[in-house]
């Protein structure tokens, strides 16, 4: 058939542990939030790390991207990592604003 | 074969995929691609007014917050059941494909009917698009809350129709319609799940006419494909939670 990676593994039980993962990540991100120790600035850094890692999880696993070939990981991550960067150039705009003034 | 190959005029000649697997995966992943960027956009928005305007109100309190953990351990059990769809349809076991599509549809039900539950708590408060009841100068807030969630809201929904379609194919039809329907007459007036609830019968329409139009039966690589993007609405959902809910918990 077509040329999928051989090595693709069929084991229930990593997804149960990618899934285990997910939760407690989450468990995590709900706690901080509760306690409010972080402030608003840090709570977002930490957040956004988490989030992160626990896309990672769920592409790399779920949707089996750790499975397929290196150019489809590197055209679909990178592609959409730097228009999403793009976006973010933006922000210094947004931090601006505080500056100015503006009502 | 044919999804995988462009064929020249040479018998027997094929270009092998670039990307070392079938057309129909890669279409999904450059849609999945191109929706990342709309939901990209509409967080970045969401981002920029949050960052511009300190008065942002912060209103989501206990119940809100365990409501949307709730909501998020859903579509998590949700994306398990979806890979456990997966590997089911690798060994071409059709009862089980269709137990786990089951699961993951009901997960995602539920997943629909808590924020539906959660959008009616907060217009009861007041929120609106255009103003809410804690920070009269930051109208925005209501816009970009229904924005970013509604918009979740209505993918999962599509997802669901989607499953349900590649799970039972016609007979999903009569139950989608009856769903339509009860949701519609269950629904206040002046509810906007009242109209809302029509996504179902666009739904039955569209999927009555690839279903009659383009009859097949669905094997492993439509189960995988629909995973693809059932597990896509779960992966947004890892952002919109902590950026809209647990970034606005109520400071007591």
């Amino acid at each position: 058939m077509h040329k999928m990676a051989a090595t693709h593994d069929e084991d229930k039980s990593q997804y149960f542990w990618v899934w285990g993962a997910l939760l407690v990540l989450t468990g995590i991100e709900v706690v901080l939030a509760y306690e409010q120790v972080l402030t608003p600035l840090h709570m977002l850094e930490v957040l956004m790390v988490l989030s992160i890692f626990k896309a990672a999880l769920i592409i790399a696993y779920f949707m089996h991207l750790k499975f397929e070939i290196p150019v489809m990981r590197f055209m679909l991550m990178s592609s959409v990592a730097v228009c999403l960067c793009l976006m973010c150039i933006f922000f210094a705009d947004a931090a601006r604003i505080l500056s100015l003034g503006v009502r | 074969m044919a999804d995988v190959a462009v064929q020249h005029e040479l018998t027997g000649a094929f270009e092998p995929s670039l990307f070392g697997t079938y057309s129909k995966k890669i279409g999904m992943w450059l849609f999945l691609a191109s929706d990342s960027l709309t939901f990209g956009a509409l967080l970045f928005a969401y981002s920029y007014g949050r960052i511009s305007n300190p008065a942002w109100p912060t209103p989501f309190g206990k119940e809100s917050i365990a409501n949307a953990t709730l909501m998020t351990a859903c579509l998590l059990s949700s994306s398990l059941t979806m890979v456990l769809a997966v590997l089911a349809s690798h060994r071409g076991d059709k009862a089980w494909i269709r137990n786990w599509l089951l699961a993951t549809m009901v997960f995602g039900t539920a997943f629909i009917v808590l924020h539906a539950m959660e959008w009616t708590k907060l217009i009861g408060e007041g929120m609106t698009p255009f103003k809410n009841p804690w920070a009269a100068t930051v109208p925005q807030f209501g816009g970009t809350f229904f924005t970013l969630t509604g918009m979740h809201m209505l993918h999962v929904t599509i997802g669901v129709i989607y499953l349900g379609v590649v799970a039972f194919r016609k007979k999903f039809l009569p139950v989608l319609l009856a769903l339509w329907l009860v949701g519609w007459l269950a629904t206040p007036a002046n509810s906007i799940f009242h109209y809302g609830i029509h996504a179902l019968l666009m739904g039955a329409i569209v999927s009555a006419m690839i279903l009659f139009l383009h009859p097949k039966d669905y094997d492993a690589h439509d189960v995988e494909v629909s995973g693809l993007y059932w597990h896509f609405v779960d992966l947004v959902w890892m952002f919109i939670f902590p950026l809209v809910y647990l970034m606005s918990t109520k400071i007591v």
